[in-house]
Formats: C-alpha cells, structure tokens, sequence
C-alpha cells in the first residue's frame, strides 16, 4: 500500500535512496542537502540499509568516491548543493564522460558570492553542459519519484549517463509536505538489479578507466555521449510509463498545466511552477486564457516538445532563477533557440526572479503575465521579478 | 599505425578493454628527431636499453650476450635519451661531443627521412 507520509523533500530523498539500497554513498554535508544524507546516514546506523557510508573531506572527494565505485560496478550516490557541487565540478565532467550511473541529489542553492544559501539555479545551470541528465522537481513527492526513476535511466543500456535530480532548496528540501512513498519491494522490483558494463572488479575481463584520450579519439568519445543524450527523451518516456503503472504518476518531458487552449504559456523550473499553477487558477477566473509549461527534463533539452507545444501561443514568458551574466538566461536561451523555426511564432518574454532565494509571489507572476496580455513583450529584454530598482 | 576506428565502433567512456593494447598504438608519429644507430661504433654496454622509456631498443641474444640491433620505430617518440646515454657519444679525451662518425646514435630531424 502506497504510504502518504508528511515529510520534507530532503527526507523523501533520502527515503528513496533507503528503498533502492545503494551500494555507496560519498557525501560532503552542505546547506540546504545536509538533511538528505543526515537522514541517509540515520538509515545505515540504523543498518536498515546495506550502504557502504564514505564521509569524505570534500565534495571534489564525494564525487571521486562515487566515480571509483560506479566504475567498480556499484550503485553509487551523492547529494549536495551550490558551491559544493562547483567545488565537484571538474570530476562532475569525468563522471558523465566515463559513462557511470550515478545518481545525485542537488539541493539547488545560490552560487557565491557573495554568499547565500538559499535557493536558486545557478548551481545547476553551471553544470548544465557537463553531460548531465538533468530532472528538475516542483515539489517533494516529485523529488522522491524522480530519484526512484534516476537508476533506471542512467543504467539504461542506451544512456548509461549519470543523472542529477534538482530539487529547490530550503523550498522543498525542508519544506514539510505530504509524499506518496511507495512499498519498499515495488521500488525494489522496479528499480530492478544493475546490469553492470566493464565492472573494474571484474578481474578476468581487466579494463582501464580513465587513461589519457589524445586528439585521435577524443572526439569520438564525445559524440558518444552526445548521441548517449539523443537516446534519453525515449527512455525517460518508458521508464515514466512503468512507473505510473506502479504509482499512477505519469512524468513527461515537461509537464503543462491548463495548457491545451493557453494563448499564454508560462515556462518555468522547480518550485515557481506551483506558484505559477495557483495564480493561473486566479486568472483563469478572469477569463485569461493562460497555462504553465514546466520541464521535468533540463538535459537533455528536448526541443521537439518545445516547437510542438509552444508554436501558434500568442506569447510565451519565461522565467530563470539564476542569470547568465553577458547573455541570456539559460532556460530563456534554450527555449528561444527550440522555437526558433516554428510555424507560428509566439512574442516572447524573459524574467529573472529569486535569485539568492529572494520571494516570488502570484504578484510578480500576474505582472509578467499582464506584460504578456499588454503586447509589452520585447524579445531581446531580460525583466527582473521582485528586485528594488 | 592501427586504423583509427569510428565513434559507433569503439567502447563507450573512453575505456581500455582489451589489455596490453598500448603496444598496438603507433607513438612512432610523434616522433620530431629520429635516432639513427651506427652499430660499428656501439659496445652493446646496454645503457640505451635501460633508460628508453618505450622500450623502442631491439636487442637479441647473441652466444647469451645482448646486442643492439636498432630502434623500433613504430613506438620510438624521439626524445632521445638513448642518445644522451649513451657513452660513446663523449669524447674520451676532450670529454665533448663526439664528432658524429664516432657516435653510436645520432639524433637527425624527421624531415631527413620524408619520402618525397
């Protein structure tokens, strides 16, 4: 029976990592993911999980740890947030690029400096390009089933790539909310045993890891992971399917929300999509035909579903928690360039909101929406959401 | 040189699978400066054997003693150490360079061997 338990999203994470029974798990604590592995660490005190526990000195270490033991053929975990995840940065590169499922949990906080901790994507967005399968949750119980599909799709024989699951700090990571958990032996089937790939401990089939690729195959071995990628919109789809059959959660690419008759469509990340959802009921009310268009999937960035789900849209407005200094802001850039071909092309919007955890309200939504309903919509302009001019 | 394989037909992440395949990938290309073996000189006292890095020194077993027989260039990168060891390039007396017919290696630019 599923279990609807009233717990924070750093709880549901590490719940779904008690369920799956990793192998290994290397983390470094740091604001707002501590809670996901305290409670993780709480589990194998507790010896309720087989899990080999590494503390390590740093989350470069954390990272490393968990490459060393995914390339071994274990399952293998890390979580951690903002400047944490930077600091892993050069091994988050080597991770994907040696092809190793490994799941991380991001609380998505603030880049320094100066420093905060709160909430927003610039963590994420700087690893954007690292090679990544990228989900991003609105809430706890997305964040809970994310990290019980995350497995699956990065051990998949025609993905085999690590997978991140963002989840908004402080918002949902020690935002108490009501998650449906699934039964420890559903979650357990489901996720199924790991079908292993060139296991270093394998000794009578010896492989190398990570020896020096010259300019005579180095290429190669990135349009491999780039193909890698292109596989990933179709296997995240199967997966989703056999996930609602045992949850009936049915996940997608990206999720709309009131979007079939929209004129006006809302992109965003996370969090704000719960905000966006409560304010679109409002105007709604209104008679303003409005929706929300919020990818679960950032990376790969599934174009397609973009230019088949935005053409013909009076306009569309789309709001970043974190900025691109000198260019525009990531999820804008990356929605503008999908849509750059379609039939009917929609005027469009780009705001930054929250960043460094600051509010956004049904205020600030319903102002971008009025810009949209106003025709004041410049292409070319980055707005800014609930910041003092 | 082994043919260079395309990305569909290569393991994935970069990962060595067969063991001992270095010896298979040609380092002889990068080579800049060729080392080039004036065997009437040499006194097979084993010095470049030691130190080559690629293990690129050909020796064999003649009447159980080991003599020089040349380079393998297929693995030879050029760096020449061998050269640089090898004591029959000083000059007993003036304790400089020999004079190149007295060498037992020389080391001569690659482009002196381009094909034309």
């Amino acid at each position: 029976m599923p279990l609807k338990q009233a717990i924070t999203g750093a709880e549901a994470v590490a719940y779904a990592m008690k369920q799956i029974n990793p192998d290994v798990v290397a983390a470094y604590p740091i604001t707002p993911q501590t809670p996901v592995v305290e409670y993780f660490a709480k589990y194998v005190a507790d010896g309720v999980v087989d899990t080999e526990m590494i503390p390590v000195e740093s989350e470069h270490s954390a990272m490393s740890a968990v490459v060393g033991a995914a390339a071994s053929g274990a399952r293998a975990f890390t979580a951690t947030a903002s400047v944490g995840l930077a600091l892993m940065h050069e091994v988050v590169f080597i991770a994907a690029s040696l092809r190793l499922p490994i799941v991380m949990a991001v609380a998505n906080r603030a880049l320094s400096g100066p420093i905060n901790i709160h909430c927003d994507h610039s963590d994420a967005m700087a690893e954007r390009d690292s090679g990544w399968i990228q989900l991003w949750a609105e809430n706890a119980q997305e964040a809970y089933d994310f990290t019980v599909m995350a497995y699956k799709i990065a051990e998949h024989k025609d993905v085999r790539l690590p997978v991140m699951v963002n989840f908004d700090g402080f918002i949902i990571s020690h935002g108490v909310e009501v998650v449906e958990t699934l039964d420890d032996e559903l979650v357990k089937n489901f996720v199924g045993k790991q079908e292993k790939i060139y296991p270093l401990l394998d000794t009578s089939n010896p492989v190398t890891y990570g020896s020096i690729d010259m300019y005579d195959y180095y290429f190669e071995h990135k349009r491999q992971q780039i193909e890698a990628m292109k596989h990933v919109p179709r296997v995240f789809k199967e997966i989703a399917e056999e996930f609602a059959k045992i949850s009936g959660r049915k996940y997608d690419l990206v999720d709309g929300y009131m979007l079939d008759d929209a004129e006006y469509v809302m992109v965003a990340l996370g969090s704000t999509a719960g905000t966006i959802k409560h304010t679109i009921n409002e105007l709604r009310k209104e008679g303003k035909k409005v929706g929300l268009l919020k990818p679960w999937m950032f990376r790969p960035f599934s174009k397609e579903e973009y230019q088949r789900l935005l053409t013909g849209r009076k306009a569309v407005v789309v709001l970043d928690r974190s900025a691109s200094f000198g260019a525009e802001a990531p999820l804008y850039q990356s929605v503008k360039s999908a849509i750059y071909e379609v039939a009917s092309k929609p005027q469009m919007g780009s705001y930054v909101y929250g960043l460094g955890g600051r509010d956004i309200t049904p205020h600030h939504i319903r102002q971008a929406f009025e810009d949209a309903f106003n025709g004041n919509l410049i292409v070319d302009e980055e707005r800014y959401l609930g910041l003092r001019e | 040189m082994a043919e260079l394989k395309g990305w569909k037909d290569i393991p994935i992440g970069g990962l060595v699978v067969e063991p001992g395949s270095a010896k298979k990938y040609q380092t002889g290309t990068w080579r800049v400066l060729r080392p080039v073996f004036q065997s009437e000189n040499c006194i097979n006292c084993m010095f470049c054997w030691l130190y080559c890095p690629d293990q690129s020194i050909v020796v064999e077993l003649v009447d159980g003693k080991p003599k020089m027989k040349g380079f393998d260039y297929y693995s030879c990168k050029g760096c020449g150490l061998c050269a640089n060891v090898c004591p029959k390039n000083i000059d007993p007396k003036t304790k400089q360079p020999a004079a190149d017919e007295k060498k037992a290696i020389i080391m001569k630019p690659e482009t002196d061997f381009v094909e034309e």
